[in-house]
């Protein structure tokens, strides 16, 4: 008898689990850890309190796998999504996507349109950039005295002894490559282009292969170098960034040869909350609100209006921001932005490759 | 064959003396146990050996029985460890300097107060700290999935299975091997492949009554996928206890005037209950396990537990995952307990008490 | 008296023969209809599923639906050199008809991406071509569009086209064998560099092979030893094997990443003995000695647990006859035990080695990038690539080489054989 109850009560725990959504709930959807945490802050809160709505948050790794499932099948519940530029093109164009109309946006803190207002090339048929990020390459202050300052280093075995982190994925770790073995940031994809550039970049990989740790998610590099597991580490330059200004690490980020990109906000097709999701878009791309998350994380707003009024960092004022920024002049001296066509075009290609190439062990 | 106790077996001594040796030399207290456990299980298996085995036979017995005790060590050694590692009070995943002088500052039960707190809105909160807990932990939330899903698996498969299983050992029974790997299949083919098709198949919008959107994404579509995977073990189980039943019980039930029901209910249910118990736990334990199918099939809120360990793995190791794993190792145990009593239970009713 | 010649009637006058015949045939109806619900509802939740799954391998109709009028002029096309300006008109019609279409399936970026798996960059080619199909408004349309892009020029591009507009393709399974069409449309090995699915099916097949043996040179001593103690203690000894058995998969993953990585506690004792120094650990996990430990460990029951039913059987007193008559230990063993073994030993190989084949959420967990199985390749396609043909393409491959050693596994074992404990 006592067993009976206790599965009924188990059974019904588990159908209310299963109808938890109500009405005036979003799903949002992105890459977790600092970043997510620093969307929550500047829009989840703010839009929450405003419109007394609820949240859902959820954290993925990138990639259009969940939205074209979830849109194939009609059953979309992911309202709203952070994706890689890339991605936005590649889902824009086969239809998993709802489109957005700029006009629709709300004109900048100054008054600005929003079309003129966005930096160029943040504002997409379906797609509406918040911020621009980069990758770069990191190291800890504190095992290393003289520390790496330019790209070609991160490959330099014999003066940086030890491990390295780099992305399991041939996007960026490419373009490094070149740029490490001497290609110039502005030509780097027009020697990608060719088969012999491509060549020529695995060659580079090559040389580090051996002693490479791959990691996926945006948490991971952060804690590799924590925990001595790796001497340099690529990763997201707002996740080094907290991990020095929130957690006190002695991290250093080498801006030379960085990859910058941007990340957008898409609605998939379908969203049962399009109106909510459309409302929450508008509402966490205004000028206030992309300049309130870059005090939270190191990624530059997409708006021109909200960089004047970036600050000090939120927990932190002795903290400058901007030049924390990808965007900031000094960390551009030599960097490359990621080139969406390039990857749409041959991402396939290269990620086999890629594939291939890590399995000769 | 004189059985030698033993503390008498000169051996015996040897290894003890070896044993106090490696104490004193490594200073650990642990290090010494093993290495006395690992050899001197085979020694205190030596004593069936013959009055005429030479010295070689009994060393080559010795190395034999040696050579299964590492075996047996390599099997159980990862499933004890991690359950001391559970308590380590540093996030690592190894024994530190004060586990291994059995410090108690350096044992906690931090991991386990984090299978509850993690993903809590406040965890410190005072006002509704169960509500709380019980809506919004992760790893509560994940644990009420799989038993949901498991038990609601396991009625089907079992119902289903015990039926089949029914028919298949039947003597008259047509096509018996055909259909017996038919159903025995979903054991063999891949998961991968499995639950791919299962994807594609329950994505289909408007072909299942009462579900329009397609069963992907549903409690029933998960349920249905974690039958269909335990269905062959409940098969396997049943059909073993049917082979060694007698059939001309029934044919002693009918002779005596009993209907079919009663003949079921009365006679075959009551033998082929322990087999199907087990089956019913082997189909249980085989959706708790379950991984790949919730991997395609599942959205975030029916996270089961070992899906959450899946990406705790891939993603941010932590010692919490120890905690939960020692956690599933105890639910093992008992489920294995239970099965133990369950076969002596039917060796008892056919009459085949162990020697 | 009855006449010896007419048959036996039974009490309703049937004659016996037939009668049996009728009894027979309900029961075997009865039989069936008691496997029947489970059948059907196999069929439905895992037979249709992986049937469909394999349709998807070869089913790729997307020229058809983002194209359909040229997908039908096409087929005419011989192939040679370029195609006529009038299925270039009709390609650029459609074109921008599709450009129009945000229907999912119909789109532009469905056909540039399914030619782009054939043909990497045409993808940024066809969504550029497609924004500009609607201003070009009189031919030679195929001019127009080898000035909007050279790569218009390529045969190659058309006869990928002309592939792409088909119902049905063999592309998928091409490519799941490191093949593919040249630019003349003949089949050809992919550059080696590119190759991946054969060699890491050839390397799943044999790093499954090395699992198997290695199962099975543990299992043996240890399924013998238990053979041969006496009940009470052997059941003791089989909560060992049950143990693991029974504890879920994850955690022992889980435990071998503890126990092997390289602040964990394999090498911390061998530092701890001296036997490596601090900086000299060794990486055990995330590689393929990670995936051949942690699977081996997994698979081990499966080994034993067949092979111990079968040597419970063959009485000890084989070996003590033939050792009576003057065998040696080793001649008694290999003449007269390990014959006796022989059905155990094949249920158990064929077993481990069907469920490694198949495996994939170990390696996925420890394997890193070389101990990676066609498996995680498989899931990589269908959860992160999206190229769902080729994904089930692999997948059918797969499936193929398990049924294989299952239907060896039927004739030589017989699936009513398998056991648990």
């Amino acid at each position: 008898m006592k067993l009976k109850t206790l599965s009924a009560s188990i059974l019904a725990a588990g159908l209310i689990a299963s109808s938890a959504a109500s009405a005036g709930d979003i799903t949002v959807v992105s890459w977790g850890g600092a970043y997510t945490k620093s969307q929550v802050e500047a829009y989840h809160k703010p839009w929450v309190a405003k419109t007394g709505n609820t949240i859902k948050s959820e954290d993925y790794n990138g990639g259009i796998a969940e939205i074209k499932a979830q849109v194939e099948a009609g059953n979309v519940s992911w309202d709203i999504v952070d994706v890689e530029l890339s991605d936005a093109i590649r889902a824009c164009d086969e239809g998993l996507l709802e489109t957005i109309d700029p006009a629709d946006l709300p004109a900048g803190a100054d008054g600005t349109a929003a079309k003129d207002d966005f930096l160029e090339g943040t504002l997409y048929e379906c797609a509406v950039a918040n911020i621009v990020w980069s990758t770069i390459f990191a190291y800890d202050k504190s095992k290393i005295k003289d520390g790496p300052t330019k790209m070609a280093d991160f490959f330099d075995m014999e003066k940086f002894p030890g491990k390295r982190g780099l992305r399991k994925s041939p996007k960026v770790n490419l373009e490094f490559a070149l740029m490490a073995d001497g290609v110039a940031a502005k030509d780097v994809y027009e020697v990608l282009a060719t088969p012999e550039g491509v060549d020529r970049a695995f060659k580079k990989l090559d040389t580090i292969k051996g002693d490479v740790v791959w990691w996926e998610a945006g948490a991971q590099p952060p804690q590799l170098l924590a925990d001595g597991e790796v001497a340099l580490t690529t990763a997201y330059n707002g996740r080094i960034f907290n991990a020095v200004a929130g957690e006190k690490k002695p991290f250093e980020i080498v801006w030379d040869g960085q990859v910058w990109d941007l990340d957008l906000w898409v609605i998939p097709k379908g969203s049962k909350n399009k109106d909510l999701a459309m409302d929450f878009l508008k509402f966490s791309t205004a000028t206030e609100q992309l300049a309130a998350q870059a005090s939270w994380i190191s990624y530059g707003p997409a708006r021109k209006s909200s960089s004047s009024l970036v600050g000090t960092y939120a927990t932190d004022a002795s903290i400058d921001m901007g030049p924390q920024m990808p965007t900031n002049p000094a960390n551009l001296t030599n960097a490359v932005q990621n080139n969406f066509e390039f990857w749409a075009d041959n991402a396939d290609q290269l990620t086999e490759r890629f594939n291939a190439w890590l399995a000769k062990g | 064959m004189k059985k030698i106790a033993f503390f008498k077996r000169p051996g015996t001594w040897v290894l003890l003396a070896l044993t106090l040796g490696i104490f004193l030399l490594t200073q650990s207290f642990g290090v010494a146990l093993v290495f006395f456990l690992t050899f001197g299980a085979p020694l205190y298996f030596m004593e069936d050996l013959p009055a005429y085995a030479t010295t070689m036979d009994k060393i080559g017995k010795y190395i034999f029985l040696l050579i299964c005790a590492l075996i047996f060590l390599f099997l159980i050694t990862p499933i004890l460890i991690i359950i001391p590692l559970s308590f380590n009070a540093e996030p690592y995943f190894t024994f530190t300097e004060g586990m291994l002088s059995l410090d108690p500052s350096a044992y906690s039960l931090r991991w386990y107060a984090d299978i509850f707190r993690f993903g809590m809105l406040e965890p410190d909160g005072v006002t509704n700290w169960w509500s709380d807990m019980w809506d919004n932990a992760t790893w509560v939330r994940a644990a009420r999935n799989s038993f949901f899903i498991a038990i609601l698996s396991t009625i089907i498969a079992t119902f289903f299975g015990t039926l089949a299983a029914l028919g298949l050992s039947r003597p008259e029974m047509p096509y018996r091997a055909a259909i017996t790997s038919l159903l025995i299949s979903p054991m063999i083919v891949p998961l991968v492949i499995t639950a791919t098709g299962m994807f594609f198949f329950y994505s289909q919008k408007d072909l299942f009554p009462f579900f329009p959107d397609g069963l992907a994404k549903t409690y029933f579509g998960i349920i249905l996928a974690h039958a269909t995977l335990g269905i062959p073990f409940v098969i396997i189980t049943v059909t073993a206890t049917l082979s060694g039943f007698d059939r001309s019980l029934i044919r002693a039930s009918q002779g005596l005037g009993a209907s079919g029901t009663t003949t079921f209910f009365k006679v075959i249910m009551p033998l082929i209950l322990p087999g199907m118990i087990s089956g019913a736990l082997f189909a249980f334990i085989t959706s708790m396990d379950e991984v790949v199918a919730v991997i395609f099939l599942a959205d975030v809120d029916q996270r089961t537990i070992p899906r959450q360990m899946f990406s705790g793995i891939r993603e941010q190791i932590s010692p919490t995952i120890l905690a939960v794993a020692t956690i599933l190792v105890v639910i093992s145990v008992g489920l294995l307990s239970m099965l133990e009593i369950l076969r002596r239970r039917s060796e008892r009713l056919r009459g085949l008490a162990p020697q | 008296m009855s006449d010896s010649t007419s048959p036996i009637l039974t009490a309703d006058g049937t004659p016996l023969k037939a009668k049996l015949a009728q009894t027979t045939r309900r029961l075997r109806i009865k039989a069936l209809l008691l496997t029947l619900p489970l059948v059907i509802f196999i069929i439905i939740t895992f037979v249709l599923p992986i049937g469909q799954m394999l349709y998807r391998s070869v089913h790729n109709p997307t020229g058809i639906m983002v194209t359909p009028n040229f997908a039908e002029a096409i087929q005419e096309w011989d192939g040679e050199g370029l195609p006529d300006d009038r299925f270039v008109e009709i390609f650029v019609k459609d074109l921008a008809l599709a450009k129009k279409n945000r229907e999912i399936g119909k789109t532009v970026g469905n056909l540039a991406t399914r030619v782009n798996y054939e043909i990497p960059g045409s993808r940024s080619l066809i969504t550029s071509t497609a924004r500009k199909a609607k201003n070009i408004k009189e031919g030679p349309y195929l001019d127009a569009l080898i000035k909007i892009n050279k790569k218009w020029e390529n045969p190659a591009m058309w006869l990928t086209l002309q592939r792409a507009s088909k119902e049905y393709t063999a592309s998928f399974y091409l490519a799941a064998l490191d093949r593919k069409y040249d630019d003349k449309g003949d089949i050809v090995m992919a550059d080696e560099l590119y190759q991946i699915y054969i060699p890491i099916l050839m390397k799943t097949l044999w790093l499954s092979a090395v699992i198997t043996l290695l199962c099975f040179i543990l299992a043996y001593p240890v399924s013998y030893l238990l053979s041969t103690l006496p009940m009470k203690t052997s059941n003791l000894l089989m909560i060992l094997v049950l143990l693991p058995f029974w504890t879920s998969l994850l955690v022992r993953t889980t435990a071998w990443i503890a126990m092997l990585q390289t602040e964990g506690i394999v090498n911390d004792f061998m530092v701890f003995l001296g036997v490596i120094g601090d900086d000299g650990r060794i990486q055990m996990i995330y590689n393929m000695t990670g995936t051949i430990i942690a699977m081996v460990h997994i698979l081990l029951p499966f080994m034993i647990l067949p092979l111990y039913s079968v040597m419970k059987t063959i009485p000890p007193s084989y070996m003590r006859a033939a050792k009576s008559m003057g065998a040696s230990t080793t001649y008694a063993f290999t003449k007269v035990y390990f014959p006796q073994t022989i059905p155990g030993i094949a249920a158990g190989t064929l077993l481990v080695f069907i469920l490694a084949i198949g495996y994939y959420i170990t390696p996925a967990l420890v394997g890193g990038n070389d101990g990676l199985l066609i498996s995680n390749l498989i899931a990589g396609h269908i959860k992160s690539t999206l190229n769902w043909s080729l994904g089930a393409a692999l997948g059918t491959i797969l499936l193929a080489v398990v049924l294989v050693f299952y239907w060896v596994y039927n004739k030589l074992v017989g699936v009513d054989n398998l056991k648990f404990g």
